[in-house]
């Protein structure tokens, strides 16, 4: 079950590059007005970003990728709970303005 | 029968309570038996100050005038009454005492997975509950233990920090707690104690666990923002400061909705061991009521914002939260309605254990379907934030907290302490907590309809009201009666009490077959489990000495 995986150097470097790619891409896109387009448009691509390197750190440098079925379900549960959270607060917040009274 | 002579010779056997003595044996116990015990002293202790600020509540609201105490005063009190229950007494109550010293013996293990870190779990509680006394000395808390802002974080100037830091260190305690009974499920069964075959008190945990870890860091979350904004005025939940304040009572009710059933669940739990154990029959629906404690564990998390129906929160949020906690009382009635089917036919005895669990389900009923009452959106603008709410809600924690707790207490008293309670006094005490119960907190549903809000000092004179006021605080000093009895009985029992049997029911449950009291490590060998959860065939020719006991298979 926990016995210790040996993660390749080559992989490694690998992800350590695409974070290093994904930083500039943050830095880029942050350079453009992308508001014009679509107002949270900005905040949205910032933050995909960022999950996407989140991601790649606790599956491969925190070894979550090699780890036990148990050990994943709770790492996945803990992001689940996190977006139920968020998702059912901003279903209070997204509601608010500018939808009809309902006819209950 | 070698095992059963062994366990009878209990006056000269070692066990885990004479094994050594003095303040450092027990301070620096490893042991999850004696962390159960420490645990038990201080819950008993801040359960008896939260007691104390409840009669000072209920004796102001003996006349209608606000004349025992200002209203500034009477705000500390109820408070602090809410505070030191919720925090320090409810919330640990039966996983730290009796989660902590049944666990490893209903799954056939030595201990818990991390003795250290549960060790270090009691000393973070009792750290929390220093600064909660502090908060209590130095002037205590008028916020109310929802601790709303702008008040709270802004206008209150009373001990809101400190009471704060001492959740937010509890809250480190429960959590250790929850991973600790995780891991050990997980990891410390005994050969042949399959998921199925264990008992549901240990489901039961289990799914508290679950809850303390995902939901006890948000209640963290939360204080610590209040704390910022207190101490640094960064506006997160003033709206002068350009923040929410509906976004605290989303975040803190994204916690204390489910912690109602990190109290809930684990008393469920003993009402399942104590209704199979006193029937002698097999509970009905065994996978129905395990699954139905993680269905609430899991769907608890969906419902939080029926606490907010009067918050401004969006009618369209409000619609879903209504729905969805008329759906969550489905598993909490899967369990009732099995609970009651195994009762039929039962070969039932009426001990004390057994008239805390009838307690408990007339109380749990009464208190779930008032519940449904409050989730719906238009009936709670009436009843939001009257007495019957605060009825509600102790149907729930009281009616069902402290009667699965002190049914529970009772069950297992002789496994924990080696002594038998004196039962007549234990009917007693039962009798005296049932009646006191009602008196206390049926009246409360009537004013709450009539129309009296909580958490005022005053009320108009008017002579009906007066006298359900008055029943109230005359039921509470009869439950405080039977809360004091067996307090005093307990503790006359271990030096007084008959010397208990190893199964003196006799009931199912590994945690029968070690000793009473139990041995430091609980089992002299490792017990092997070839039977299901409440076979009490397998009881019976245990009792009977048919066929070896599971100690002598494995030598
Ligand atoms: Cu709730």
């Amino acid at each position: 079950m926990s016995q210790e995986h040996i993660v390749s150097v080559r992989v490694y470097v690998l992800i350590f590059l695409a974070l290093m790619v994904l930083t500039a891409a943050t830095v880029i896109t942050a350079k453009y007005d992308l508001t014009v387009i679509w107002g949270p448009l900005n905040a949205i691509v910032a933050l995909t970003i960022a999950v996407i390197k989140a991601t790649l750190v606790v599956l491969y440098f925190m070894h979550v990728r090699y780890s036990s079925k148990l050990t994943q379900v709770v790492v996945f549960s803990g992001v689940l709970w996190l977006i139920i959270m968020v998702a059912f607060t901003m279903m209070d917040y997204l509601t608010r303005h500018g939808w009809p009274e309902p006819n209950l | 029968m070698e095992a059963t002579a062994v366990s009878t010779a209990t006056e000269s056997r070692e066990n885990y309570l004479n094994i050594n003595y003095g303040w450092k044996s027990w301070l620096f116990t490893v042991d999850h038996k004696r962390i159960a015990i420490l645990y038990l002293a201080s819950i008993t202790f801040f359960f008896f100050i939260g007691g104390a600020y409840a009669g000072a509540v209920r004796l102001e609201l003996l006349t209608p005038a606000g004349d025992l105490v200002q209203a500034d005063t009477y705000n500390r009190l109820f408070t602090m009454h809410g505070v030191f229950m919720v925090f320090l007494v409810l919330i640990p109550s039966i996983p730290a005492t009796l989660g902590n010293f049944l666990l490893p013996l209903m799954i056939g293990a030595k201990d818990l997975a991390f003795p250290r870190i549960n060790l270090l779990s009691w000393y973070i509680y009792m750290l929390g509950a220093a600064c909660i006394v502090y908060a209590a000395l130095a002037g205590g808390v008028d916020t109310g233990w929802t601790f709303y802002p702008p008040y709270s974080s802004i206008y209150s100037n009373s001990q809101v920090l400190a009471a704060g830091v001492g959740i937010f260190i509890a809250g480190f305690s429960s959590i250790l707690t929850g991973l600790n009974f995780i891991v050990t499920v997980h990891t410390m069964r005994a050969p042949g104690m399959t998921w199925f075959r264990m008992p549901l008190f240990v489901w039961a945990t289990y799914a508290t666990s679950i809850i303390q870890i995902l939901g006890t860091p948000v209640i963290a979350v939360t204080v610590l923002a209040l704390a910022l904004e207190r101490l640094f005025h960064i506006g997160i939940f003033d709206p002068k400061m350009g923040g929410d304040p509906v976004l605290f009572q989303h975040l803190f009710w994204f916690y204390s909705h489910p912690a109602v059933y990190i109290m809930i669940l684990p008393a469920m739990g003993v009402i399942s061991e104590l209704i199979a154990n006193m029937t002698r029959k097999k509970i009905f629906g065994y996978k129905f009521v395990a699954f139905s404690s993680l269905a609430i564990a899991i769907f608890g998390f969906l419902v939080w914002g029926h606490h907010l129906f009067t918050s401004s929160q969006s009618v369209y949020a409000g619609i879903v939260f209504s729905i969805l906690s008329y759906i969550l009382g489905v598993p909490s009635a899967i369990k009732t309605f099995n609970w009651t089917a195994t009762l039929y036919k039962g070969s039932m005895s009426y001990e004390t254990p057994m008239l805390y669990a009838f307690g408990f389900l007339g109380l749990f009923v009464i208190g779930g379907m008032t519940g449904l009452f409050l989730a719906a959106l238009g009936l709670d603008i009436h009843l939001h934030d009257t007495y019957f709410v605060v009825a509600h809600f102790h149907y729930i924690m009281v009616g069902g907290v402290l009667m699965g707790y002190l049914g529970g207490l009772h069950y297992w008293w002789p496994k924990i302490s080696g002594k038998m309670y004196p039962e007549f006094w234990g009917r007693l005490s039962a009798l005296f907590v049932f009646v006191g119960f009602n008196l206390t907190f049926f009246p409360q549903f009537l004013l709450g309809y009539m129309g009296m809000p909580r958490r005022y000092h005053a009320y108009p004179d008017d002579t009906l009201w007066q006298v359900l006021n008055v029943m109230s605080t005359a039921g509470a000093s009869v439950l405080g009666v039977g809360y004091i009895l067996p307090m005093l009985y307990f503790a006359w029992s271990m030096k007084y009490g008959k010397t208990a049997s190893a199964n003196p029911w006799p009931a199912s449950g590994l945690e029968w077959q070690a000793a009473s009291p139990p041995t430091t490590f609980n089992f002299d060998t490792t017990p092997v489990v070839t039977w299901e959860a409440y076979d009490f065939n397998h009881v019976k020719e245990l009792k009977e000495g048919n066929s070896a006991s599971p100690q002598e298979q494995t030598v």
